[in-house]
């Protein structure tokens, strides 16, 4: 766990999705690669599926379509709810997304924010098109918006979201602002089946940027982190109440500039709260 | 078979039915086939050419789950239609239900295209307030099926037995004659189930490897070391070992005849007299492993076929199938019919019995089946083992080119083709065939694996019934008591790649669902090898309306003709269609989120 995460900060997102989608790239090699093989006797030269897309379409009674595979479909979750306490200080964060579509294309709404001292921060909120490429990657673009109590910045997004290998759930995001600035987000996490309904996920998100920006909290380099441990127990798939520790902290550069603003750099915290999806 | 739950009067269906009760006591008494209701699992007295089916909904409760079920004649199951082989039968099908159009199916049974019921292929359905009538000659004999093909209907209540008497004397014939249904009941709607899927592939799977059978499989693997090796494996696949069935008993209650387990469906015997029981799969997701401990199970059809008898103790039937087995119980005591899930989670119990009331003890499920590297399609492969450690002295030169491929990486590569010519039963044929060969699926968003040494399973019975002790049928042991009628060698083969993935929940044929599919096209009159290769990791039923499929399991002539074939994981079969029936058919994986998912397609014989 603790080396998947270290190797996905290291990869920007550019350089790592080539390699995502190698599993597409390297299925024409192999097609190749059979081609000899399936003649016994015979030559042949191509494959023929005699399921092949046809440029006929067929014409069915009614227009009544046999299955409908082609639906689309709604859901959201918050992955995290919760209440962070701890004796300098107090907050709660949320984390969630929402989708709509098909298996191909979907519009995905994500959604962060921490509460502290009756001060929002940390509030970032994305409207993504996303779009299946590969068996467990989708790349996903559109734009972030930092919303909350400090001032706002936009950017456009262009990332891949997914399950990589040993289904470790992974996002890495690249951002560039409507400053000329560039910024990465990288998040994972991993599910361990403690039984079938107690789950320990340890979680991390990481934000880098090219300069730093004071005003919010930004440093140039890796700037923040917020990661958890969470226990949650499945009651129903939709619902599981969770307890945790988290941790929120700034790094680098930007430790220096919220010490200086004489802010708290950084706080380990118990922390209670749900996941539930619909 | 269930009538509607009276809650108001205080008399729930659960408190009529206690024990070996109603179905027991009825089957008793002779009843003419126009009466109604017959008790369930009541073959009727007599057949009849004519039927009047009405569908509608109707509020059942069964297990605490209530369902406003779409249903013929306010049952589930729907009754039990006994036709004659000869006879033209006249179907009028009336759709009560308020704002959906209905349809039947009639699974397994030879008619015109426009007969066949499908939606969109065969007519355009019939629409809430109308009666279609179906007219067709019945040209065959045995145990079959019908179900509605609109919508999810089928998944909720609309399904039932048809009995069909030969035209010849039955071999089979015995004074005790059952129909035992096999369904799943749930109030979960199957467009939630989907959704939910979509979300989360493994929503209603909570059997799952974790830290707390992780010692358990250490026992079992020889070490923590295996166990944890072997866990690995799959992660990095991204696949679950416990992946079983999709949908389970945490949502399910698995019905005989309607009845939940502690409902106890009854079939009375007289000790020592022959009892046929004509088992249907009418789940819509769930395999059945059946047993009746203390009696020997002689399998004698198969998907309404005479089979030469094969003495059983268990046998697994996929959705859709059909098996007619006889039993014979001496003693005067009541014997379990036992039918658990695939995947361990549930229960289908009935009782046969000499009596009303009696019950006998119901035995435990056994441990859940565990996917190998064989269901993965890498045959006998352990997991990080390459080519090096195969026996591959089966394989000519010819077959074999090793050097042209990469049997190095676990993901990606294919020789599927190579492998298999020396494992066929069948003789080649002698004369150049067609083939349609797709090639090796691509790994894209709609798949996720490649079978790349997919062997001959029909030896098998099945994943975790293979070490069980007992008997367990398999295709391969299936001989028709007839020589087929068609001699013709094919003149064509189509290969198709069953795929999928199930992170994504989408499954479909070479990689691709229905809607980014063709059609495929039949000549009328040509004969055609139909070769599947299961690149997921699950069982898949398929059938293909409106001709049999013949398996070549090795029978020669004698193979048996089938209307839903189990393809397993990791696995490549065949069997053989005489192209006889012109029109739009429907052909797909009988599991009823696969078909509606992708797993489709349109034949079209013309």
């Amino acid at each position: 766990m603790r080396r998947a995460l270290l190797l996905a900060v290291v990869l920007a997102p550019v350089t790592v999705m080539p390699a995502l989608a190698q599993g597409s790239a390297t299925t024409g090699t192999t097609a190749t690669a059979t081609a000899t093989a399936t003649a016994t006797g015979n030559t042949k030269t191509a494959y023929h599926a005699a399921d092949a897309p046809s440029s006929t379409p067929v014409v069915y009674l009614g227009n009544m379509k046999p299955v409908m595979d082609h639906a689309s479909y709604f859901h959201g979750i918050l992955d995290e709810f919760e209440g962070r306490y701890a004796p300098g200080g107090s907050d709660f964060r949320w984390d969630g997304e929402a989708w709509y579509g098909t298996d191909y294309n979907r519009v995905w709404l994500k959604t962060e924010g921490t509460l502290e001292h009756g001060r929002l921060h940390d509030g970032d909120h994305e409207l993504l098109y996303s779009r299946a490429i590969s068996s467990y990657f989708n790349v996903q673009g559109g734009v972030r918006a930092d919303i909350d109590d400090g001032p706002t910045r936009t950017w456009g997004a262009l990332g891949v979201q997914g399950l990589a290998l040993y289904e470790f759930e992974f996002q890495a995001t690249a951002y560039v602002s409507d400053r000329g600035r560039f910024a990465t987000r990288i998040e994972g996490s991993y599910d361990f089946l403690l039984t079938n309904r107690l789950i320990l996920q340890p979680q991390a998100e990481f934000n880098l940027y090219t300069k730093s920006d004071p005003a919010r909290q930004a440093g140039a380099g890796l700037s923040d982190v917020d990661a958890g441990l969470r226990l949650r127990y499945e009651v129903w798939r939709k619902f599981a109440p969770y307890v945790a520790v988290s941790y929120a902290g700034y790094l680098t550069q930007a430790r220096r500039i919220v010490h200086d603003q004489r802010g708290e750099t950084g706080a380990l915290r118990f922390t209670f709260g749900v996941r539930s999806w619909f | 078979m269930f009538t509607a739950s009276r809650t108001r009067d205080g008399l729930t269906r659960r408190r009529f039915v206690t024990g070996c009760g109603a179905g027991g006591l009825l089957a008793a008494l002779p009843l003419p086939a126009s009466a109604s209701p017959v008790a369930p699992g009541m073959v009727p007295a007599a057949t009849s050419a004519t039927w009047n089916l009405s569908v509608g909904r109707r509020r059942i409760e069964i297990d605490h789950k209530v369902l406003h079920a779409p249903c013929i004649g306010g049952t589930v199951p729907g009754p039990i239609l006994r036709w004659r082989e000869g006879d033209h039968v006249t179907l009028n099908v009336t759709n009560t239900l308020h704002d959906e159009e209905t349809s039947i199916h009639w699974h397994g049974i030879r008619l015109p295209a426009s007969m066949d019921g499908v939606p969109g292929l065969s007519f355009t359905g019939i629409p809430p307030g109308e009666t279609f009538t179906y007219r067709f000659p019945v040209q065959q004999s045995g145990t079959y099926w019908y179900h509605s093909h609109s919508g999810m209907q089928e998944a909720q209540g609309l399904y039932g037995a048809i009995v069909i008497d030969p035209r010849r004397p039955d071999p089979n014939a015995c004074t005790r004659d059952y129909v035992i249904v096999l369904s799943e009941w749930t109030d979960v709607s199957p467009m939630d189930m989907i959704s939910n899927l979509k979300m989360q592939d493994d929503y209603y799977v909570f059997r799952q490897r974790t830290l707390a059978s992780l010692p358990r499989e250490a026992r079992a693997a020889g070490g923590l070391g295996a166990a944890l090796k072997d866990r690995l494996q799959w992660s990095r696949m991204r696949m679950a070992a416990t992946d079983i069935s999709d949908v389970t008993g945490i949502i399910y209650t698995y019905l005989m005849n309607g009845h939940a387990p502690d409902m106890n469906w009854c079939g009375l015997f007289r000790p020592g007299e022959r009892v046929r029981l004509r088992f249907v799969n009418a789940a819509s997701m769930t395999f059945f492993d059946i047993r009746i401990p203390g009696l020997d199970m002689l399998v004698v059809q198969a998907d309404g076929n005479d089979v030469e008898p094969v003495p059983v103790d268990e046998f697994r039937i996929g959705v859709a199938e059909t098996y007619d087995v006889i039993v014979q119980p001496r003693d005067s005591r009541a014997y379990t019919i036992f039918a658990q899930s695939e995947d361990r989670t549930g229960h289908a119990r009935g009782t046969l019995a000499p009596q009303a009331g009696m019950t006998a003890p119901v035995p435990p499920m056994d441990p859940r089946p565990v996917r190998t590297m064989i269901d993965m399609g890498m045959g006998d492969m352990k997991p990080g083992h390459d080519m090096k450690g195969m026996d591959m002295s089966g394989m000519s030169e010819e077959d074999t080119h090793m050097d042209d491929m990469d049997m190095s990486g676990m993901d990606h590569g294919h020789m599927g083709h190579m492998d298999m010519e020396h494992m066929d039963h069948q003789a080649p044929p002698a004369h150049v065939m067609e083939v349609d060969d797709p090639g090796p699926p691509p790994i894209n968003v709609e798949n996720q694996n490649v079978a790349k040494m997919p062997v001959d399973r029909l030896g098998s019975p099945g994943d975790g019934l293979e070490n069980t002790g007992r008997r367990v049928l398999n295709y391969r042991q299936l001989r028709a008591t007839r020589p087929g009628t068609d001699r013709r060698p094919p003149s064509r083969e189509i290969i198709l790649h069953l795929t999928g993935n199930m992170e994504r929940y989408i499954w479909g044929f070479n990689g691709r669902k229905f809607s980014e599919s063709g059609p495929i096209r039949l000549k009328l009159g040509e004969r055609v090898r139909f070769t599947l290769i299961n690149d997921t990791m699950m069982e898949h039923p398929i059938h293909l309306h409106g001709m049999w499929s013949e398996l070549e399991n090795g029978q020669g002539d004698y193979r048996p003709y089938k209307h839903t074939i189990i393809s397993q994981p990791g696995s490549r079969l065949s069997y053989l269609v005489t192209v006889d029936a012109p029109g739009m058919w429907a052909y797909h994986c009988h599991l009823m989120l696969h078909m509606e998912l992708g797993m489709f397609r349109t034949v079209i014989v013309a």
